[in-house]
């Protein structure tokens, strides 16, 4: 029986790659452990290994083959006198079309809106801070977050990057691509496994007026540092009365990836948001990560720059401009709309884009608010917004209790109170640690549907 | 308590290990510089103690008395731009670094005059003008955050040492072990300074360490160590001068254990039951930091009791002037409660 060798996941995340080298060809022998094809994505290379022996019969995608869906059979091994012949071409060709329909986000047996979306097309409201007429660059999250730390540090020597895997291995989640060939071991500076201490280094070396970007490989392992962040960081500027401060970044993914269970998905934004003395910046697209990133590297505080492992590998219109900076502490309108307020940030963005397309057939106009910063939060666009619809809708994969939705609806309702034609929903991740489970894992984060069912009863269309 | 640095395992067991520093000899005018700088420490905490027992003083006060020679040795090895962090007994090491006396009683009084303007209190003090960056509440953190002022010195490539001082009890946080890891490994110009004052607040030494040598500490990350008579300020200052010389010259991080001891609780509030009143006694009079120079200014003849009641007043009319203004001057405007949170 001919065995298939399948296109791997390099990553929960992955759904599909390049298969750039093969390194075996047809009528090869080979045994388990052999390299048989180079494959990569945006994040990572890696070889793919054969698991059982015998002879490569067919391959079935070419070296070069770009956007290689995972599970797509790639190759035909044959056993112990079989012959390529066995190997049927429909049975090759109606495979890559079946995993298709099928990606790795999909896969799990309970379908619900609750899986996370792929990025929605919707139309995006024009920037005020992009000139209009600027040209855009399709450009992912990735990539724009790279780009930023590299346009500053060209212009100020004082930034450096330090975190683990930033520099060899060009970045855990490849954020720090190509970083230390153009800057060097001194600005890119690789740590052992210890963010309790290297957090310190930082805040140490930027209270003497250098820039650290710190990136924690994500931010689940910062909680490690969380002393030095808060207690160092945050509070020395107040502590010296305004002598010195720590102008520093602390970056990396926050929230939940996909499959990576309870100590390895966690949205940090209403923690820090809960810190005098810090700023939190939360993007969802790749402009936003792009301007907000260079803000933050040249923002005299130390900001927290909660980036997502998702989003990482979405693209967006990005403009060309030599220095592109958005300002800290404005929220941005997604998209106006006059029925319904909906505030999200960084990946919940990409539910409530979805949910409000879904409210269009029904009639409902929504108007999207990316908050983009937590903290200070602009709470004044979100209240002009609110008195226009006189309803609001808050949508976060954080915890439900003291979360970034709860501190809006409060706000609201001090603010706007006599606006209000219903109370403020929050739409949250339940209040639950992240199941490993897929079914499990979709049903504790927000879904679509319930921030539709959220907007019907705001609305009373239910 | 060891009356000159003795060989200690860590070096023998290391071939790039510091040498016990050899005994030194001060000036007449060292000796005298010594003696002033640990007298307006001790005269220093000792008003600092009396106006928290009178209520100026509020939260905790953690007073240096007894280990002067420490953070003075160690002073007088530095040059201009060298960097000091602490921890929360920093009184003396602000005095030491140049920080107005004024300054640091108006911050523990919590006035406006104070060197954070009222914002810090006893354990959180800064100057950027005397290179002295706090002054940490959160035992440990401060060996991480010197280790970073070492790493900005590396990376401006300016020559400069930072000094991260602490005591036996924060030398056994992790975050201390991660900073020796990277210190070494990044050569970085640091000199671990731990002050081994046998009390961890009131757990002793031996009750709270498993290697109670803590010149050792560094063994599994190749940093030189060694045991200091904290209580002798020319050992100190000879040790100073070592590990600054090997750190300035790129080699690195070196831990200097500090063999000192406090004489007073670990807090104004601490009744110190742990240890027996003979045991401070005999601590103050027989290896008191001050007196030992005392001692040798009159026994060399270099100076006369006169001469030193002289220096004495001096002192106290420093420190005189320090309560006067430190319980005058006004309490910081409520606008500052607003002021300093970002820039």
């Amino acid at each position: 029986m001919p065995v298939d060798i399948l296109m791997p996941a390099l990553s929960p995340t992955m759904e599909e790659g390049k298969l750039s080298k093969w390194l075996k060809k047809e009528g090869d022998k080979v045994t388990s452990g052999d390299i048989l094809a180079e494959i990569e994505t945006d994040k990572a290379t890696m070889e793919v290994e054969a698991v059982d022996e015998g002879t490569i019969g067919k391959i079935l995608v070419a070296e070069g083959t770009d956007g290689v869906k995972v599970n797509t059979i790639i190759a035909v091994l044959l056993g112990e006198g079989e012959s390529a012949d066995a190997v049927s071409a429909p049975k090759a060709a109606e495979a890559p079309a079946k995993v298709e329909e099928t990606p790795k986000q999909e896969a799990a047996p309970e379908k619900s809106a609750g899986s996370v979306p792929a990025a929605p097309k919707t139309e995006v409201a024009a920037d005020p801070d992009i000139p209009a007429g600027t040209e855009m660059v399709s450009t992912t999250v990735r990539e724009a977050l790279r780009d930023a730390m590299a346009e500053e540090m060209r212009r100020d020597p004082d930034v450096f990057i330090m975190g683990e895997e930033v520099a060899e291995y060009q970045g855990a989640y490849k954020i720090t691509q190509g970083l230390l060939d153009e800057f060097g071991s001194r600005r890119v500076v690789d740590t052992p496994i210890t963010e309790h201490g290297f957090a310190g280094v930082g805040v140490g070396a930027a209270m003497t007026g250098l820039r650290p970007i710190v990136e924690f490989m994500t931010f689940n392992f910062a909680m490690q540092a969380i002393d030095q962040i808060l207690n160092s960081a945050a509070k020395t500027l107040y502590m010296s009365g305004g002598q010195m401060g720590a102008p520093m970044v602390f970056r990396g993914p926050s929230g939940a990836a996909s499959r990576v269970a309870a100590q390895h998905s966690q949205c940090y934004a209403a923690w820090y948001s809960h810190i005098p003395g810090l700023k939190v910046v939360m993007p969802y697209t790749a402009a936003d990560a792009k301007g907000l990133l260079k803000a933050a590297i040249r923002d005299p505080n130390p900001v927290i720059f909660l980036e997502n492992e998702i989003l990482y590998g979405h693209s967006f219109d990005v403009p060309k401009l030599d220095d592109f900076v958005l300002p800290i502490g404005k929220a941005r309108i997604h998209k106006t709309g006059t029925d319904v307020t909906l505030v999200s940030f960084g990946i919940g963005m990409n539910y409530t884009v979805k949910a409000a397309e879904e409210l269009a057939k029904l009639g409902i106009d929504a108007e999207i608010i990316d908050l983009r910063t937590i903290r200070p939060m602009d709470i004044p666009t979100v209240i002009e917004s609110v008195k226009k619809t006189g309803r609001c809708v808050t949508i976060e994969e954080g915890y439900p209790q003291s979360s970034v939705g709860t501190e809006i609806a409060t706000r609201v309702m001090q603010q706007a109170f006599d606006y209000l034609d219903a109370p403020v929903l929050t739409v949250a991740g339940k209040d639950v640690p992240m199941p490993y489970a897929a079914n499990l894992e979709k049903l504790a984060l927000p879904n679509v549907k319930e921030i539709v069912d959220a907007v019907k009863a705001v609305t009373y269309t239910a | 308590m060891a009356t000159r640095a003795k060989k200690s395992p860590a070096r023998s067991a290391q071939t790039s290990a510091a040498k016990a520093p050899k005994p030194i000899q001060f000036t007449k005018e060292q000796e005298l510089e010594a003696y002033r700088q640990m007298l307006l420490i001790r005269r220093f905490e000792e008003k600092a103690g009396q106006l928290y027992g009178m209520g100026f003083i509020g939260g905790f006060c953690h007073l240096y008395i007894g280990q002067e020679a420490v953070v003075t040795g160690m002073q007088m090895s530095l040059k201009e731009g060298d960097q000091v962090i602490t921890g929360y007994r920093d009184h003396g090491h602000m005095l030491a670094c140049g920080m107005s006396p004024r300054g640091v009683m108006a911050e523990l009084t919590g006035r406006r005059g104070g060197l954070s303007k009222g914002k810090g209190g006893s354990m959180h003090m800064f100057s950027k003008e005397k290179h002295f960056y706090g002054g940490h509440g959160i035992v440990g953190a401060q060996v991480s955050l010197g280790t970073g002022l070492a790493f900005a010195n590396r990376y401006r490539d300016n020559g400069n040492v930072s000094l991260a001082y602490f005591g036996d009890g924060a030398a056994n946080q992790g975050q201390v072990y991660e900073s020796f890891n990277m210190a070494s490994l990044w050569k970085l110009p640091v000199i671990y300074i731990i002050e081994n004052n046998r009390y961890a607040m009131g757990t002793s030494v031996s009750r709270a360490s498993a290697e109670t040598d803590f010149s050792k500490r560094g063994i599994s990350f190749n940093i030189p160590g060694i045991q200091v008579d904290g209580m002798d300020v020319r050992a100190v200052n000879a040790a100073g001068d070592e590990a600054a010389a090997w750190a300035r010259s790129g080699k690195g991080p070196m831990i200097l254990e500090m063999q000192t001891y406090r004489y007073r609780g670990h807090s104004m509030s601490d009744p110190a039951k742990y240890r027996s009143k003979d045991e401070v006694q005999k601590m103050r009079s027989d290896h008191d930091p001050i007196e030992q120079v005392k001692n040798r200014l009159i026994e060399k003849g270099w100076s006369t009791e006169d001469d030193l009641k002289k220096i004495d007043k001096d002192v106290r009319d420093i420190v005189a002037d320090a309560a006067d203004f430190a319980q005058s001057d006004p309490e910081p405007d409520a606008s500052e409660l607003y002021t300093d949170i970002l820039l």
